[in-house]
């Protein structure tokens, strides 16, 4: 019996680290601001969809399959929040009964396992009839295929079936066991068996004393004798202790993955409540293999802006299709940043199965993402401000991949301006010849202006948006590289005054 | 036919060359530190009365030598390991049937010590005759060990042990237990019923799952009701026990040969060395089998001091390696620099090389021709002196004049920071005195000093440690035998983060 409501063939592994890149994507795209309106106070919930926007799927079928689901969560809300509720429960009772395998013999441990499955026979009784209730309101391959196998596996006589094993593992009546000779004539290879026909005949060879067996008896007082024959005993145990309390563990971690895998759907649920009530659109992307070069979206907004302002941002458009450089230029404070931004939460977003806070949106996989974003309150030296910065560039230079996207914000201007243009040349010349998506924010001029003068049919120049007088629409235009970056403008609206030239 | 020994094959040299306490400049030279890695794991084997003996001819150190190559081959090297590991097991099981109490119980210990034995030397024979091997060592041991397996002592113990263990595993019998009463009979197909179980509950297998078998049985050993079990089943199949009972009779305290008992030691002193230097090579450092010469003509090629590599090694830092040669008229090392920049381990590379070189091992380096000599003496600062000055001078001077007694031509002197507890003057003086001697003396030294007239006299090689010309903070651990020249090397910051055009063309794979 298996979950799969994240994956077509495997559990969502809720303990896998995660990537090397998920400090500086989480710092970068200010991914905490999306989580906690997913995890809705809820610690758990958090942990889980914060491992799922950053373990990235990389192939469309696989993100499809996650968003059939989702559209049949969005649509039986009600259905979803009750099955994950259910998982929360059994873990609760388990708890409250102080249910657990803590014994380290065999016979200590049968006890508990037989205990703890009483338990989830219960729980899972309550799954079947949810399952019979509500199975017919489901379209997707995914909770289709789940709900059908509720019913099939956990049918009537199997029930039956386990009440009967629960019953029989108590042994009341000895055990009966084999063994083989090890090294050095030791037992070795002992089993436990259900007796054939006359269940106790040996007990009656025993005491007629038959040829083809033969026997002793442990003195009462003899305590060391006792112990031996339990050891004995529990050896003999060993295996069917240990069946009993792996399969009790094994349907725990059925209702934990149902639960881990659910909490990523009732976060999306929680998300789309937020993202209503702001008003802002999303809509399900359309994702394209790794290999493609697909980047089109229109309304594209920062989820997180939208969450912090709590209210609707402005979105941008985009066509990047068959680019595999997007370098922005332009004023400050238009809107650069956040656009880059939206950029990496979207592919998270996508990637992960997610609808994105856009009106239209389709794109290629990429096969990892990186942020280099220059980080701001720093107060050490500005030489030591670039040696961070390449530092950093240097572990995203030994984790990159083919087909990988990578997002650079205002990085390497922390040395003079021929110097940080003569790196950054290079660096991002280095990727595009490895075939590595980039978008690069700058402000340098000269190395744009470099790229925009190679003529290349895979770069695509975006400029922050300024109207004739100055205002900024945070919208991103197609454009050539300018000279100036509208310091000026800047500096004019703070101190009120005319720059002096 | 009999064999002589793996560690030496010069007719007349019968015996084996050890020496119960370390040379008096393993410490100086960090070599003890060396020696306790090598025989990490490996005391049993006693290794480091081998260890301290130096050689004194050249035959032995090639007979080594030539052993080691035949070593290097990986698979005659696992071959050796798992024999060795077999001579543990055959050992482990023999000491175990001496504590064990119950007959029948002994004598199964005693046949899997005979089983592993015979198992063991019959891998081994199949190994080496599959092996091309170079060396006298390992072609006259394979030989004698040919010879030995087709004896017929050998062949008719692995026959009846085997006879017997295909008989003894033959059997499988129940166990009825209920109260304290209990039953022992030959087993008739009952069904398991564990394997019913898992698979009434195989539907919510999620994957791996703690193990909750229990280990009941943590060391071999038996309590009087498994005994008692045993000898109803000792009834129960009569034949089988007593062929058991006569065969450790016969083969008790006698079955394992003196000569394979020998090579397992001796072996394991070219075993443990390799397994040594396996991480340091791994690391992208060479080693060489060095040229022996007794002419005053030596060099190395990016040797290091092994001692260091084994440490850094292990912390995945950067070992430096450095190239000298000594030629002509030249005898003398002079090390001067700035202080940390490698000098001491330059020094003690050096003298780390010839030991090696002299016990028959491969040395540091890509290439290195050393010299022959009788003995190395040390003089290293003694740190716990420093309170008293004028004794410490005087310490100095007494064991600086022991050791140009005890030199010969032929020997070897390392000399770290002497002298530096008095003025320069005094130290300049002294050591051109010092100097002198050992001009006269003509034997090789290695000198670190931060007296610069002494690299200026006849003999001597002025070497010197160097900085980044850049950022003197940063030490290169190169000894070069100019002054440093100030040749810049203009990293930028980029190229030191790797992240150049061409070095990330490099770093990331198309």
């Amino acid at each position: 019996m298996k979950v799969f409501l994240m994956y077509r063939d495997q559990d969502f592994d809720a303990a896998r680290e995660l990537p090397p890149t998920a400090d500086a994507l989480t710092q970068d795209l200010e991914m905490n601001t999306l989580l906690r309106a997913m995890a809705a106070e809820d610690q758990f919930l958090y942990t889980i969809v914060e491992k799922a926007l950053l373990s990235s799927l990389h192939n469309p079928n696989a993100i499809r399959y996650r968003q059939e689901i989702l559209r049949d969560c969005l649509e039986n809300e009600d259905v979803i929040r009750k099955l994950y509720q259910l998982t929360i429960e059994t873990g609760q009772q388990q708890k409250r009964g102080w249910l657990g395998i803590f014994s380290s013999y065999p016979s200590g441990i049968l006890n508990s396992a037989v205990q703890m499955l009483d338990l989830f026979v219960t729980q899972l009784r309550q799954l079947r009839a949810l399952a019979d209730e509500h199975a017919s309101r489901f379209q997707s391959e995914g909770l289709k295929r789940f709900f059908a196998m509720l019913a099939q596996e956990l049918d009537d006589d199997y029930f039956a079936l386990l009440d009967a094993h629960l019953k029989t593992l108590r042994f009341r009546n000895g055990v009966l066991l084999s063994a083989c000779l090890g090294q050095g004539n030791e037992g070795t290879n002992i089993l436990l068996h259900r007796p054939r026909g006359d269940r106790w005949l040996w007990l009656r060879q025993l005491l007629a004393g038959a040829t083809t067996s033969s026997g002793f008896s442990v003195h009462p007082r003899d305590e060391h004798g006792a112990r031996a024959l339990s050891d004995l005993r529990d050896r003999g145990l060993n295996l069917v202790a240990n069946a009993a309390a792996q399969s009790a563990d094994h349907i725990k971690s059925f209702f934990q993955t149902l639960r881990i895998e659910l909490a990523f759907y009732v976060g999306c649920l929680n998300l789309r409540e937020q993202l209503v009530r702001l008003g802002g659109p999303i809509a399900f992307p359309v994702p394209a293999a790794c290999g493609e070069r697909k980047h089109t979206f229109t309304g594209l907004y920062d989820v997180c802006l939208a969450l912090t302002v709590g209210g609707r941002v402005v979105g941008s458009d985009m066509n990047a299709d068959a680019k595999e450089l997007i370098l922005i230029t332009g004023a400050n404070q238009g809107g650069k940043s956040t656009f880059l931004r939206s950029i990496g939460l979207a592919q998270l977003m996508m990637q992960c199965g997610l609808f994105v806070p856009a009106e239209s949106f389709s794109a290629s996989c990429c096969n990892g993402l990186f942020t280099h974003f220059r980080r701001e309150e720093d107060s050490s030296m500005e030489s030591g401000k670039l040696d961070e910065e390449l530092g950093r560039t240097s572990e995203i230079v030994s984790l990159v991949t083919k087909d990988s996207l990578v997002l650079f914000n205002e990085s390497f201007a922390a040395t003079n301006e021929k110097e940080g243009a003569e790196i950054a040349s290079q660096i991002v010349s280095a990727l595009l010849e490895r075939g590595i998506k980039v978008f690069f924010v700058t402000h340098m001029y000269g190395f744009a202006r470099s790229f925009y003068d190679q003529d290349r049919q895979n770069a695509l120049f975006l400029r922050a948006e300024r109207q004739a007088d100055g205002t900024r629409t945070y919208r991103m235009i197609e454009g050539t590289p300018l000279q100036t970056s509208y310091g000026p403008d800047l500096y004019e609206r703070v101190f009120g005054t005319r720059i002096q030239h | 036919m009999a064999f002589g020994s793996m560690l030496c094959g010069v007719a007349g040299e019968q015996y084996v060359p050890e020496r119960a306490d370390p040379p008096p400049f393993f410490l100086d030279l960090n070599l003890d530190q060396v020696v306790d890695a090598i025989t990490l794991a490996k005391e049993e084997y006693d290794l480091r009365p081998i260890l301290y003996h130096q050689l004194s001819d050249v035959h032995t150190i090639h007979y080594r030598q030539a052993v080691m190559r035949d070593l290097e081959n990986p698979c005659l090297l696992e071959h050796v390991r798992a024999f060795a590991e077999g001579m543990i097991v055959v050992r482990r099981y023999l000491q175990l049937v001496d504590k064990l109490r119950f007959a029948h119980h002994q004598h199964g210990w005693f046949l899997e010590a005979v089983l592993a034995y015979c198992e063991n030397v019959v891998s081994l024979v199949e190994a080496l005759r599959r092996t091309d091997l170079r060396s006298r060592g390992f072609r006259e041991f394979r030989e004698y060990l040919g010879g030995y397996a087709e004896g017929s002592y050998f062949r008719s113990l692995a026959e009846e042990a085997t006879r017997l263990k295909a008989a003894l595993s033959s059997i499988r019998y129940t166990i009825g237990i209920k109260g304290f009463h209990v039953s022992v009979g030959k087993y008739n197909d009952e069904p398991d019923y564990s394997a019913e179980v898992e698979q009434t509950f195989a539907k919510f297998r999620q994957g791996a799952v703690k193990d909750y078998r229990s280990n009941l049985r943590a060391a071999s050993g038996m309590n009087h009701v498994e005994a008692q079990i045993l000898d109803c089943v000792a009834k129960l199949y009569p034949d089988i026990f007593s062929g058991l009972s006569s065969f450790d009779e016969y083969y008790r305290g006698r079955f394992v040969d003196g000569a394979i008992r020998t090579f397992d030691r001796e072996i394991q002193f070219y075993v443990a060395y390799l397994e040594f230097i396996a991480p340091i090579k791994q690391a992208g450092l060479e080693f060489c089998y060095p040229e022996i010469t007794t002419r005053k003509n030596i060099h190395s090629h990016q040797g290091f001091d092994i001692a260091l590599a084994h440490k850094l090694v292990a912390e995945n830092s950067t070992v430096v390696c450095n190239d000298f040669y000594l030629e002509g008229g030249e005898r003398v090392l002079v090390i001067s620099g700035p202080n940390q920049g490698g000098k001491t381990t330059f020094a003690r590379a050096f003298g780390q090389l010839h030991y090696l070189a002299t016990i028959g091992y491969p040395v540091p380096g890509s290439k290195a021709r050393l010299f022959l000599h009788d003995r190395i003496l040390t003089h290293f600062e003694r740190e716990e002196n420093i309170r008293n000055l004028r004794g410490k001078l005087q310490d100095d001077l007494v064991r600086i004049h022991r050791a140009l007694e005890q030199s010969t031509p032929n020997s070897i002197l390392i000399m770290n920071e002497i002298f530096s507890s008095t003025t320069l003057q005094d130290a300049i003086l002294l050591g051109k005195n010092v100097m002198s001697r050992i001009q006269e003396l003509d034997c090789f030294c290695v000198w670190v000093t931060f007296v610069d007239e002494l690299a200026s006299m006849s003999k001597t090689v002025s070497m010197v440690s160097t900085v980044n010309p850049e950022n003197p903070v940063l030490r290169t651990y190169k000894i070069l035998r100019r002054p440093a020249d100030g040749l810049a090397y203009a990293l930028s910051i980029a190229d030191r983060h790797h992240v150049t055009y061409e070095q990330i063309l490099e770093r990331v794979k198309p």
